[in-house]
C-alpha cells in the first residue's frame, strides 16, 4: 500500500512562536492595507451601476474611457475583464432622484454612438441603489458573526468549551488572514466572496474538528499524558488524512481557479487562500490556544469530562497573547 | 447477509428516486419572438432550475417609493402591491418567473430570458391608476395666474426663461394651431367628437392671450386651450414648469378642490412642438378599481385600449356623466391625461376607450391594457436593484463550469485511484453516486443552480472524499494494530465516525446561516453546500460500507485488503 507521512512523529506544536509571528506580520501588514486602501467593495456593497461589456474587435481602452466620461460618467472605474474584447465599466451611485436605471440607459447610448449601433454587447448589467448596498454590508456581517457564534454553541456541545473557544479563535484568525490576504491580492469583495470568505470559516473547522476529535480520543486512554503530547500526536496521527484531503480540495479550487472563468475567480482564489490558512490554523492557532485554556483552567484529571462551565467570553483575536506552552509540556 | 440485502435494496431505491428525479420531462415554456408576441414551446429537458447568471434574464428588487409621501404600514403595502405586480407579470406570459416578498419592505422579481429592461421596469413601476376628472370650467386657472407670475417673479423664474422663449404671433398661429389640435381629440363612447368641434369655435375666440394675464412669466409661458380647462405651452419650458407646479407657495395658490395635470399629447406649431396642460376636478368621477377588463385595439383614429367597467362602476359612471353633460372629461392615467380629454354628449354606460398618446405604437397598448386588467399599485414603487444578464454569459458560465467540474472530477478520481488503489475505486463509486444524490436532491427541491452554486459543487467534489480519507485512514491504522480485514473495516468506520459527523454538521450549520442572510446567488450556493454536505455522508458512510460488506462475502477470508 501505498503511504505518505505515515507514523511520523514531529513536533508541530514546538515552533508555535515563529509561526504565530509570521501569521502576526501578515495579519498586520494586510489590515494596514486594509486601512489605507480600504475595502474593494463590489457594487452589490457601494450602489452603483456596474455593466460587462463585449466587444468583437479590442477597442482602444482610453477610447472607451473618453467615450463613458463623455456620457457624464467620470471617474468610472473602466476595467478588462478576462480578455482584450470584454470590459466592466463601474459607475458610481446616482442621486437619489432620479429613477436608477438612467445611468446604465446614458452609458449605453453613448457606448453605441461611438462604436456601432450592434457594439459592444452589454452581457451583463448590474444596478443596485444605495440602500440595497447598506442592507447588504450588514447582512454580510451578521452572517459571518452568527455563523461563529453558532458554531462556538455547537462545539460547546458537542466537545467541551476549551474546545469551542480555541477552534473558534482559530476559525476568526482564519476570517482575519484571509481579509489581509483579500487585501494584499485587491479582491472585490462581493456577495460570492464572503460566501467563499463563510465556506473557508467551514473548511477550517472541519479541519480542526477532525484534530480535536483525535485529541478528544486519545484523551480518553488510560495511559496519562500531557496535553502537549496528546496534540502532537494526534496532529501526526491525523496527517495522512490532512494531506489528502487538502489535496483535493486544492485540486478541485485550483481547476476552479483556472477553468471556471473571470466571474467565480475571486472565490476560488479566497478558498484556495483558505485551505492553506485553515491547515496552518488547526495546528498554530487552536493548538496553543487548546494548551494556553488548559494551563488556566485546568481540566479534573483521570475525570473524563470537566464539569462544564458557561463559555468563557471570546477575548479578541491576538494570537500572539497566548502563553507559551512549554510549561505543559515539562508537565 | 440479510443486512447486506436490505442495504443494496436501499442503494438500489436511492438510485432510483434520484434517477426518476432527474428524468428529462416535457416542460412548457413560452417565449418571445422577436416582434413581441409569444409562443408555447414543450421541450423534454433535465428538471434543474437555472438561476438568472446562467440562464440569462433580469432581476428586480422593488421597494416603496416614499419621495412624495410617507407610507405608514409598508409591509403591508408590499403585500397588496405584490398581487398586483404578480399578475402584471404573469400576463407578460414569461415562464418560471419568481416574485416574492424579500424582508419587509421589497418585492423581488426574477424573470429569465427577458432581456427588454426598460420595458420589463415600466411594467412594474407603472403605478396604473386610472381616474375620470372632470376638467375646470370656471376659469379658475387664469384667476391664480397673477399669484404665480408673482411667486415665479420672486423665485427669479423671468431670467431664466425670457430669453428663450418667442410668443407665436397670437392670431395667426392659434389658427393653426387649433387645427392641428382638433384633429387629435378622441371620443368615448356616448361623446361625438363633433360636439368637440364645435366648441372650437368658441374656444378660439379667447386663446390668444389667457383673460387677466399680468404679462408675467407664468402667463406668457400658458396659452389657452380650446375649451376652458385646457392650455398649451412650450415643450422646451416643460420641465421649468413642472417643477415650478411642485414648488409649495404654487401648490397653495392653486384654486381649491382643483388640480393641474400634463397631458400626453403634444402638437407641432410653426416647428414648435407644444404640450397640453389640463386643470381638472381633484375628485376623480370615477377610478380604475372599476375596471373589469381592457383589451388593446388599432382603430383608424389610432391605437386604444377598450375597456369595460364593473356593473356597479357603470351605474356610478352613468350618473355622473349625466351630471356633467356638455363638460370636458380628462381620462388621468397616473397623472397624466391620456390623449385629449372628450366632451361627454350624454350619460355613458359601462364601457369605454383610452387613446394612446401620439406615437404610441401597439406594444404601448398591450401593455397599459395589461397593467390596467392587474389593477393601480397601492403605493408607488422604485427599482432598487436591477441585475441584466445576458443569455451568452450564462451560457459560457456553464460551459465554463463544466469544464472546471469536468477537470475536478479527474484529478480527484486520479489521486483516490492511485493511492488507495481497490478501496479508491469504491470510494469513487460512492462518489459518483454522490453526484447524482446531490443533482436529485437539487432537483427534487426545486432549488436554483447559480454560478456560486455550481463552484460550491465543484469545491464539494474535492471536500466529499474527505469522509472517504477519513475512514480509510482509519482502516489502515486498524489493520496496522494487525486486525483482521473485517474487524479492521468495522472499527474504521465506527471510529471516524464522530469526526464525520461533527465535521458535517459544523458546515451544514454555516451553509444554513448563509442560506438565512444570502440573496439570490449566495442562497444557491448554501443549497448546493448543504446537499452536498447530506449526500457526501450518505455515500461515505453507507454506501461505501456496503461496498466493502459485498466485497466481503465475496472473498471470504480475504487476508489482504487493498486500501
Amino acid at each position: 500500500m501505498l503511504r505518505i507521512l505515515h507514523g511520523t512523529k514531529y513536533d508541530f506544536i514546538r515552533p508555535w512562536r515563529i509561526a504565530v509571528a509570521i501569521t502576526a506580520v501578515f495579519i498586520v501588514a494586510g489590515l494596514g492595507f486594509l486601512a489605507v486602501h480600504g475595502i474593494n467593495k463590489s457594487i452589490e456593497f457601494t450602489g452603483g451601476t456596474l455593466m460587462q461589456l463585449e466587444f468583437q474587435q479590442p477597442p482602444n481602452p482610453a477610447d472607451l474611457r473618453a467615450t463613458v466620461d463623455g456620457a457624464g460618467y467620470p471617474g468610472s472605474e473602466i476595467q478588462p475583464f478576462g480578455s482584450p474584447r470584454e470590459f466592466t465599466v463601474r459607475a458610481a451611485g446616482h442621486d437619489a432622484g432620479s429613477s436608477v436605471e438612467k445611468t446604465a440607459r446614458e452609458i449605453e447610448i453613448a457606448l453605441h454612438k461611438r462604436f456601432g449601433a450592434t457594439e459592444p454587447t452589454v452581457v451583463r448589467t448590474e444596478i443596485v441603489g444605495a440602500r440595497v448596498g447598506d442592507e447588504l454590508s450588514r447582512n454580510a456581517l451578521i452572517a459571518i458573526v452568527i455563523s461563529l457564534f453558532v458554531t462556538l454553541l455547537y462545539l460547546a456541545f458537542r466537545f467541551e468549551w476549551r474546545f469551542g473557544v480555541a477552534a473558534v479563535l482559530a476559525t476568526a484568525h482564519d476570517l482575519l488572514s484571509t481579509l489581509a490576504f483579500l487585501a494584499i491580492m485587491r479582491l472585490e469583495v462581493s456577495l460570492t466572496v464572503v460566501a467563499a470568505l463563510l465556506t473557508v470559516i467551514g473548511y477550517s473547522l472541519n479541519d480542526t474538528i477532525i484534530i480535536f476529535d483525535r485529541v478528544r480520543e486519545n484523551l480518553k486512554k488510560a495511559r496519562p499524558e500531557p496535553l502537549y503530547d496528546v496534540l502532537n500526536r494526534s496532529i501526526n496521527e491525523t496527517l495522512p488524512r490532512s494531506v489528502l484531503t487538502h489535496v483535493t480540495v486544492a485540486a478541485a479550487t485550483l481547476s476552479l481557479l483556472i477553468f471556471a472563468g473571470e466571474v467565480i475567480r475571486p472565490f476560488s482564489w479566497i478558498m484556495l487562500f483558505g485551505i492553506v490558512t485553515g491547515t496552518f490554523s488547526s495546528v498554530y492557532i487552536a493548538g496553543p490556544t487548546l494548551l494556553w485554556i488548559e494551563r488556566k483552567w485546568p481540566r479534573a484529571r483521570g475525570n473524563e469530562r470537566a464539569p462544564s462551565r458557561a463559555p468563557a467570553p471570546v477575548a479578541p483575536v491576538k494570537p500572539a497573547a497566548s502563553r507559551p506552552p512549554v510549561a505543559a509540556r515539562t508537565r | 447477509m440479510s443486512n447486506l440485502k436490505w442495504r443494496l435494496v436501499t442503494i438500489g431505491v436511492l438510485v432510483l428516486l434520484s434517477v426518476y428525479a432527474l428524468f428529462p420531462r416535457d416542460v412548457k415554456t413560452r417565449q418571445r419572438r422577436p416582434d413581441g408576441t409569444f409562443f408555447d414551446t414543450v421541450t423534454r429537458r433535465v428538471p434543474l432550475r437555472k438561476g438568472l447568471d446562467l440562464s440569462g434574464g433580469m432581476h428586480l428588487a422593488l421597494e416603496v417609493d416614499e419621495s412624495k409621501g410617507v407610507v405608514a404600514n409598508k409591509s403591508e403595502a408590499i403585500d397588496r402591491a405584490l398581487k398586483v405586480v404578480r399578475t402584471r407579470i404573469e400576463g407578460m406570459g414569461v415562464s418560471e418567473t419568481v416574485i416574492q416578498k424579500a424582508g419587509n419592505d421589497r418585492i423581488i422579481i426574477d424573470i429569465p430570458g427577458v432581456d427588454d429592461r426598460e420595458r420589463a421596469i415600466r411594467m412594474v413601476q407603472d403605478q396604473a391608476f386610472l381616474a375620470f376628472q372632470i376638467t375646470d370650467k370656471t376659469n379658475a386657472f387664469e384667476k391664480v395666474l397673477p399669484r404665480l407670475d408673482a411667486i415665479a417673479k420672486t423665485r427669479g423664474l423671468g431670467a431664466a426663461t425670457a430669453g428663450a422663449r418667442t410668443a407665436p404671433a397670437p392670431n395667426a398661429s392659434l389658427n393653426g394651431l387649433l387645427t392641428a389640435g382638433g384633429d387629435s381629440s378622441r371620443s368615448a363612447s356616448g361623446i361625438t367628437r363633433d360636439s368637440a368641434k364645435k366648441d372650437m369655435a368658441k374656444a378660439k375666440a379667447d386663446s390668444a392671450t389667457l383673460p387677466g394675464a399680468s404679462g408675467g412669466v407664468i402667463s406668457k409661458m400658458i396659452l389657452a386651450g380650446q375649451f376652458p380647462g385646457e392650455f398649451l405651452f412650450e415643450r422646451n419650458n416643460k420641465d421649468i414648469l413642472k417643477d415650478f407646479l411642485d414648488v409649495p407657495d404654487v401648490q397653495a395658490a392653486m384654486p381649491p378642490g382643483k388640480v393641474v395635470r400634463f397631458g400626453s399629447d403634444s402638437v407641432v406649431i410653426q416647428n414648435k412642438s407644444y404640450g397640453y396642460l389640463y386643470l381638472v376636478d381633484e375628485r376623480p368621477i370615477i377610478t380604475g378599481e372599476s375596471l373589469t377588463d381592457a383589451k388593446p385595439n388599432s382603430t383608424p383614429e389610432g391605437t386604444v385600449v377598450e375597456f369595460t367597467l364593473s356593473n356597479e362602476g357603470g351605474r356610478k359612471f352613468q350618473r355622473e356623466t349625466a351630471k356633467h353633460v356638455k363638460d370636458y372629461m380628462a381620462i388621468v392615467l397616473d397623472n397624466v391625461v391620456m390623449g385629449r380629454p372628450p366632451v361627454i354628449n350624454s350619460a355613458i354606460g359601462t364601457r369605454g376607450q383610452i387613446t394612446m398618446g401620439q406615437g404610441r405604437e401597439l406594444q404601448a397598448a398591450q401593455g397599459l391594457s395589461l397593467v390596467l386588467k392587474a389593477g393601480a399599485l397601492p403605493v408607488p414603487l422604485k427599482v432598487a436593484e436591477v441585475r441584466n444578464i445576458g443569455p451568452s454569459l450564462g451560457q459560457d458560465s456553464i460551459n465554463k463550469a463544466w469544464i472546471a467540474g469536468t477537470i475536478a472530477l479527474a484529478l480527484v478520481v486520479i489521486i483516490m485511484l492511485g493511492y488507495y488503489r481497490f478501496s479508491g475505486m469504491l470510494a469513487v463509486a460512492g462518489l459518483a453516486l454522490y453526484v447524482l444524490y446531490t443533482l436529485a436532491t437539487l432537483a427534487s427541491f426545486d432549488a436554483v443552480l447559480t454560478l456560486p452554486g455550481l463552484a460550491g459543487f465543484v469545491l464539494s467534489i474535492g471536500i466529499a472524499v474527505d469522509a472517504n480519507v477519513l475512514i480509510f485512514e482509519r482502516i489502515r491504522e486498524e489493520l496496522d494494530r494487525g486486525k483482521t480485514v473485517r474487524t479492521a473495516i468495522d472499527e474504521g468506520f465506527r471510529h471516524a465516525m464522530s469526526a464525520i459527523i461533527d465535521s458535517n454538521v459544523s458546515t451544514i450549520l454555516t451553509a444554513a446561516v448563509l442560506y438565512q442572510y444570502g440573496t439570490g446567488p449566495v442562497k444557491g450556493f448554501a443549497v448546493t453546500l448543504i446537499a452536498g454536505i447530506v449526500a457526501s455522508m450518505v455515500t461515505s458512510i453507507f454506501v461505501v460500507k456496503t461496498f466493502y460488506l459485498l466485497w466481503l462475502n465475496r472473498s471470504r477470508g480475504a487476508q489482504t485488503l487493498s486500501i
